[in-house]
């Protein structure tokens, strides 16, 4: 700011924190409504403390439906989520080493044709997918979630990249002195220095799973398979009646994680997406 | 020399594998296959039956298609110009690097990071339900509300609002472009007397112009993809206004399993999308200000 003076301070602070409240209202409305008792969430819709605080909702919630629990819809998505975010940032860092930090024939040509993958509609992939994984008897189980991840990510291996780029080149070269090989550096040299950029590529890469919709839409029919995404989706069908306030409980369970991650590694998220510009 | 070029070769080989095998069968394997699959009607029960350039034909008489390519171009050149231009005005005032900043920037970030959800979906059809928030807070200042997303007017801009309401992630790349701008160019600036205006047209925007095409492009591609938000907030309804590309071509595909017509939308999506970045890349030479040829 050019001029400093009290006045503009002022109104840029209430400015931004009107801006703050608009922006998060929204999330804080669902959290009260999922604290209130069934008839206050419509009578007293524009309080954000509940007349009568309630935890009955999360009991109602929980319970989910068909005879299967949240507890089962938490699991499915923490296993998928969790090997699925395993499988990429493994494969994801050994391939980023590789384009980072080896001179081979035809590098350039293939590191071209992955940043092209970062634009692909997912689209024009998802048919033949499904009908390789139909063929392969994959429908209602994991495997189409969790099997693609580990074969890299062009996203992290991206990220990953900018972070080995970064690295002075004498660290690899003393080790290849000293006698080490090029997995040898990897795992001893590589693999310590880019924790931060491991970080990162696990926490967008288990947020993403975890909110992804399509994935478990089309290759889980079964309520027993069920994500919490899609549980959720299933539990607020439009056509039925629905409980308002069981919906929002469970759908502030569902946000949890994300939120967990973003408290305690806002810096990780924001610098990851500043760096390289990936989508939040 | 040439015994290490080859062990190099090896273990470039080795190291990248594991994506250029995943490379070929879950991306380019899949595109071609799709491609041949856009020549042939396919409900996953019998074979694909060759029908020469028949889907083709069928997307031009589409009724429905026709109303979804009109869904999605409406919502893309309105929604990503929004969200840029706020993201990009948010970003201004919060340049200054200060504690206050860094929380603000938290907080309007928050609503990208579970914009994408289901929760925050379902959410959304609540709020802008007939028994939602936005009519209870119009009833509350006199004003009848309306079945905002029953209307074939509103129902699209509420998914805008949604999109607009996620300007966190462009803002935060943003910011970061703001930042790297010497601050002596401004200092310079008002030396000579320029104004704040002819600041941000003559410094700001050249300085930023290759971080705007960068958002650009990634807003464009990601504003077509766009489903969960469509699929579960209106369905497409009413009347089509909000039947996404990529929700038609979920119904096509997996509802109707008419993948061989699906194949054909994808196929012309991939063309839409490939323009378009093309476009903003081949634009950008009379826009975008590169400082030096290095980097």
């Amino acid at each position: 700011m050019a001029r400093r003076n009290r006045g503009w301070n002022i109104i840029y602070h209430v400015l931004m924190l009107v801006l703050g409240i608009v922006m998060i209202y929204p999330v804080l409305w669902m959290v009260s409504s999922s604290f209130k008792e069934h008839a206050d969430i419509f009578a007293s819709m524009g309080t954000l403390i509940p007349p009568k605080f309630t935890i009955e909702n999360y009991k109602e919630g929980w319970k989910g439906f068909g005879n299967v629990t949240f507890a089962t819809f938490f699991k499915n998505s923490f296993i998928v989520a969790g090997i699925g975010t395993i499988g990429t940032v493994i494969s994801s860092a050994l391939v980023a080493y590789g384009f980072a930090r080896i001179p081979f024939k035809g590098r350039d040509l293939w590191f071209a044709a992955m940043m092209m993958t970062l634009m692909l509609p997912f689209q024009v992939q998802i048919i033949p997918q499904y009908i390789m994984f139909n063929k392969l008897n994959w429908i209602n189980t994991f495997y189409p979630l969790i099997v693609p991840k580990f074969f890299g990510s062009a996203f992290f291996i991206f990220l990953i990249m900018q972070f080995i780029r970064g690295l002075p080149l004498e660290l690899d070269e003393a080790a290849e002195i000293d006698g080490a090989g090029k997995f040898g550096i990897f795992w001893w040299i590589i693999l310590p220095s880019i924790k931060p950029a491991l970080i990162t590529a696990s926490l967008f890469s288990f947020y993403w799973t975890w909110d992804d919709f399509l994935g478990p839409l089309l290759y889980l029919n079964q309520a027993t398979l069920y994500t919490v995404s899609l549980a959720l989706k299933n539990f607020a069908d439009p056509t039925a009646v629905t409980n308002w306030g069981a919906v929002f409980a469970m759908s502030v369970l569902s946000l949890i994680p994300v939120l967990l991650i973003f408290i305690f590694f806002q810096k990780y998220l924001t610098e990851g997406i500043a760096t390289t510009g990936i989508k939040g | 020399m040439t015994e290490r070029e080859k062990r190099n070769n090896i273990m470039g080989y080795l190291f990248i594998s594991p994506w250029l095998i995943g490379f070929f069968i879950f991306i380019l394997f899949p595109i071609v296959a799709s491609f041949f699959l856009a020549f042939t009607r396919y409900d996953v029960l019998s074979p694909p039956r060759w029908i020469g350039i028949g889907n083709w034909l069928r997307l031009l008489e589409d009724r429905r298609y026709h109303n979804s390519l009109r869904a999605t171009f409406y919502y893309v050149f309105t929604a990503v110009p929004l969200r840029l231009i706020f993201a990009l005005l948010v970003a201004m005032l919060l340049k200054p690097p200060t504690r206050a900043t860094s929380i603000y920037t938290g907080i309007y970030y928050l609503p990208s990071l579970i914009g994408g959800s289901v929760a925050v979906a379902i959410m959304w059809r609540q709020i802008f339900g007939v028994d939602g928030l936005i009519n209870f807070i119009l009833k509350n200042v006199g004003i009848e509300g309306i079945n905002w997303l029953g209307n074939p007017r509103t129902a699209i801009w509420t998914l805008i609002i949604l999109a607009v309401w996620q300007f966190g992630s462009p803002m935060l790349i943003f910011l970061a472009g703001l930042r790297q701008i010497p601050e002596s160019l401004y200092e310079a600036a008002s030396i000579d007397g320029a104004r704040e205006w002819t600041q941000f047209t003559k410094i700001t925007l050249p300085m930023l112009s290759p971080v705007i095409l960068f958002n650009l492009i990634m807003q464009i591609i990601n504003g077509f993809m766009v489903f969960t938000q469509a699929y579960i907030i209106t369905g497409g309804a009413p009347l089509d206004t909000t039947l996404f590309y990529s929700l038609y071509l979920y119904q096509k595909a997996f509802q109707s399993f008419d993948m061989g017509y699906a194949s054909a939308m994808a196929w012309v999506l991939l063309v839409i999308i490939a323009f378009f970045t093309l476009l903003a890349f081949k634009s950008s030479k009379f826009w975008v200000y590169y400082e030096s040829e290095e980097v």
